[in-house]
């Protein structure tokens, strides 16, 4: 029973999202403020629905109701129950029932947190949040169905592929996807602009929440998935360059561009066109990453072309929102009126700079991520194109653009300084200066890049530092008065300060871990020593260890350094035998910033086992970079500005009338 | 400076930064990608030693040979034609005699592909295209390898040899 309620209540969500995608608009046409309230109740109702849907499949898989072939193919009764619980998002089909789930949680908020939006714009952002929901239950209810029965139900489920078992997948999904989905709101608000011919700096005040708060879902999302490859995978890599990860970061780049370019149009309603095509183009990547990683095609083109009713379905969809958008932009668009001249030294133009480097790098991901599925399609031949493509493309198109994060806050709006931005940037240049000559002393001989990326990264960091002390006249004027100063500074500056210093940071672990890595690989017997970057790693013993579906392989090392033990590491091997797949459990020390990682290979007949042991300097900085970007995006989220509510637009009276 | 000179700068920079962007991905696609080849395709193409590229198919059953070091042999063959690979380091988990399997490096002298890098997709149902359809025509296919299954953000797990 539960699973027809639970198809059921999808079937009767499907039906909200056409009654919503359908009546507010022509409540907009007749100017009919019942019809355009539809909108919200169609919404509030439909995120009830798709609730009720998505609880019903998590009951399916906490019961293990093997009678459904999702939970037979991805659960197994000895499953941990934090595992059956996020077995659910680990396959296809429960992975869309998440995505439409936050889908109609974003339109629900916007319902029940919009009574401020003028009411015709409402009635239009949630109807197109309809449009979208639609084409995604109609994907799931004909290709995708999670609550499909078995005619014989087996005894027991085929388990959650091994790797998947981790507590990365209780978060790093769900996160990716309120990121991702979390763009359709700048999506729909810019579309609604479109349809309703009209557009303002209120408009951007009320998108930029909203992508903020989807782009640090964004954020943290792909830095937890970069952690969980790190430590899951067992072989130290924390970004692959894989298309799968490419489609996360394409919609970042752009959402993080969006974030800029709305911020100009709030304050000096200026590239408003610009705007609303970003709004567009970064839900369209989302939507493109959704087909990437959902249709199969990566698997191979071929996997695509003999099963092709999922492909082709999120293809249609594809084609129908960006290019039924982007129509809508080009026909609509030349109406938005223009506003604000700027010169191009000012903050409007670090921010158009940020806004073209941080697309064009986009740009470059979409080409490596891309080109090789359509030379594949076009002429049959397979390449790949990997970490050397984008490390020569992406890389030198970030430095330009780092070494302008610092200038952009200094330079005023409209007309700017560059020199005396400059002057104020002379201690961040200097003590740039200093890094590059103490590490490029210190690593004599060794690489030559990355004491400049340091040293770049040093920049960055002082560059937000330089900007606080600027703000709040530090060394100018007494401390106290500083510190008060300080205090009185909008959130949304802190913010700021946080995720440009968090760029440094994130620079500084990735430079570090790809320059100064030290690893040994080989095979060792219990009491075998390795050294590694000055610790010494002793092989205690090997002892087999039964959990819960698995069998593992357990190691214990004990680490010394200069005669002292520091501590134990066991990393592990497991071994799921529903799936007759094993996975590696790396063992990761902390110290400070840095790691020592641990990860096992396979036992030979003579009691060896293969052992990979890799000292990383710094790696821990590669994520705080990110949860320091993120929470730098939190404190501009709880500005006053943003809370205590947009102004009414300049004429909310008319917009009522303004449809069409 | 007028409306239009304003214009004209901020135009004249974006296409400035498409053309370095154009000239970045141009030079990188013509060094830095890789071709795709199968132990067939190799044997057809007469491919030179020192050229870099991407071996997929099958490892032969009973092929797998484990030397001193961590220096591992195995035999990759796409039910036409086979070639042996030397690898030294850690296979990942996915590694096994029978199943798909994805190597990158270049042949040596005496015609033996070195691999510094053993991919394994997350996915263990992964199966090269060509080598899918060189099963297929032997009669080889099992139907679980064609469906696409669930991987996490990163869908390879490369393991990084000691070609050091």
């Amino acid at each position: 029973m539960i699973a027809e309620s639970g198809h059921y209540a999808l079937v009767l969500a499907l039906g909200l999202a056409l009654i919503q995608s359908v009546v507010p608009l022509l409540g907009a046409r007749w100017r009919d403020a019942a019809l355009m309230n539809v909108a919200r109740s169609a919404a509030l109702a439909q995120l009830l629905f798709v609730a009720a849907s998505f609880a019903a499949l998590v009951t399916l898989h906490v019961t293990s109701d093997f009678s459904v072939v999702n939970v037979y193919e991805n659960s197994h009764s000895l499953k941990p129950l934090i595992y059956k619980i996020t077995g659910v998002w680990g396959n296809h089909e429960g992975s869309m029932l998440l995505w439409v789930s936050i889908l109609a949680l974003f339109g629900g908020l916007v319902a029940a947190f919009g009574n401020n939006l003028p009411l015709s714009l409402r009635a239009h952002v949630l109807a197109v949040q309809a449009w979208v929901a639609s084409a995604f239950y109609l994907f799931i209810l004909i290709t995708s169905n999670p609550f499909l029965r078995i005619a014989n139900p087996p005894i027991e489920g085929r388990d959650l592929n091994p790797v998947l078992q981790d507590i990365g997948l209780a978060v790093h999904p769900p996160m990716l996807y309120l990121g991702y989905v979390g763009f359709s709101i700048s999506f729909s608000f810019a579309v609604a602009a479109l349809l309703e011919g009209r557009i303002d700096a209120a408009w951007a005040r009320w998108v930029r929440p909203w992508t903020l708060m989807a782009w640090i879902f964004l954020t943290l999302g792909i830095a937890m998935g970069s952690y969980w490859a790190y430590y899951e995978l067992g072989w130290g890599g924390w970004w692959f360059w894989d298309p799968v990860e490419n489609a996360s970061l394409m919609p970042w780049l752009a959402g993080t561009a969006l974030l800029h370019s709305a911020l100009v149009m709030e304050k000096r309603n200026a590239l408003k066109v610009w705007t609303v095509l970003l709004s567009i183009l970064t839900f369209s990547l989302s939507l493109l990453g959704t087909f990437l990683v959902r249709s199969g095609v990566l698997t191979s083109v071929h996997a695509f072309a003999t099963d092709p009713t999922r492909g082709v379905f999120i293809l249609l969809i594809l084609f129908v929102f960006i290019g039924g958008s982007l129509s809508l932009y080009a026909w609509r668009a030349p109406a938005l009126k223009q506003g604000g001249l700027f010169a191009p030294i000012s903050r409007e133009g670090a921010l158009v700079l940020n806004n073209l480097l941080l697309t064009v790098a986009c740009a470059t991901v979409f080409i490596g991520t891309l080109y090789p599925l359509a030379l594949e399609v076009l002429t049959g031949e397979k390449i790949s194109v990997g970490a050397p493509f984008f490390n020569f493309t992406f890389a030198p198109l970030f430095v330009p653009l780092l070494i302008a994060v610092p200038f952009g806050p200094l330079l005023a709006w409209k007309r700017g300084d560059l020199l005396g931005a400059a002057q104020r940037l002379l201690a961040a240049g200097i003590a740039a200066l200093v890094a590059i000559a103490l590490v490029w002393a210190w690593t004599y001989g060794g690489a030559t890049l990355a004491p400049l990326a340091i040293g770049l990264a040093v920049f960055v960091i002082m560059g937000a530092l330089c900007d606080l002390a600027e703000r709040v006249g530090l060394f100018r004027i007494p401390l106290s008065i500083s510190l008060r100063r300080a205090r009185g500074l909008p959130r949304a500056t802190w913010g700021t300060i946080f995720a440009h210093a968090g760029l440094g940071v994130a620079l500084i672990g990735i430079v570090c871990e790809t320059t100064w890595n030290s690893e040994y690989i080989g095979a060792m017997k219990p009491n075998d020593v390795a050294k590694v970057a000055g610790y010494e790693l002793r092989l205690d013993g090997l002892t087999p260890r039964q959990g819960p579906n698995f069998r593992e392989m357990l190691a214990q090392f004990t680490v010394r350094r200069d005669g002292q033990d520091v501590s134990v590491m066991t990393p592990s091997k497991r071994n799921f035998t529903t799936r007759g797949a094993s996975t590696t459990e790396a063992a990761l020390l902390t110290c400070g910033a840095s790691q020592l990682y641990i990860s096992l290979g396979d036992t030979s007949a003579d009691g060896a086992i293969a052992v990979r042991i890799y000292h990383k300097p710094l790696v821990l900085m590669i994520w705080w970079g990110p949860v320091l970007m993120a929470f730098g995006g939190l404190l501009s989220l709880s500005d006053r500005r943003l809370r205590v509510g947009a102004p009414k637009p300049a004429k909310a009276a008319r917009a009522l009338q303004a449809a069409e | 400076m007028t409306r239009k000179q304003r214009r004209l700068t901020l135009i004249g920079c974006a296409l400035a930064v498409l053309a370095i962007a154009a000239g970045l991905v141009l030079n990188a696609l013509r060094d830095s990608i890789v071709f795709f080849s199968t132990p067939s395709m190799v044997a057809e193409k007469h491919l030179g030693p020192g050229k870099r590229f991407r071996l997929g198919g099958l490892v032969e059953p009973g092929s797998l040979k484990r030397g001193d070091n961590l220096a591992v042999s195995f035999t990759v063959g796409d039910g036409g034609a086979t070639l042996p690979v030397a690898y030294k380091g850690i296979l990942p988990d996915l590694f096994r005699e029978g199943q798909g399997v994805v190597a990158e490096g270049a042949l040596d002298a005496a015609g033996v592909f070195r691999a510094d890098t053993v991919l394994a997709k997350h996915d263990e149902t992964y199966m090269p295209k060509d080598v899918a359809d060189a099963l297929k025509k032997q009669g080889h296919w099992k139907d679980d390898y064609g469906k696409p299954g669930e991987k996490p953000s990163a869908s390879a797990a490369p393991t990084r040899g000691a070609m050091r």
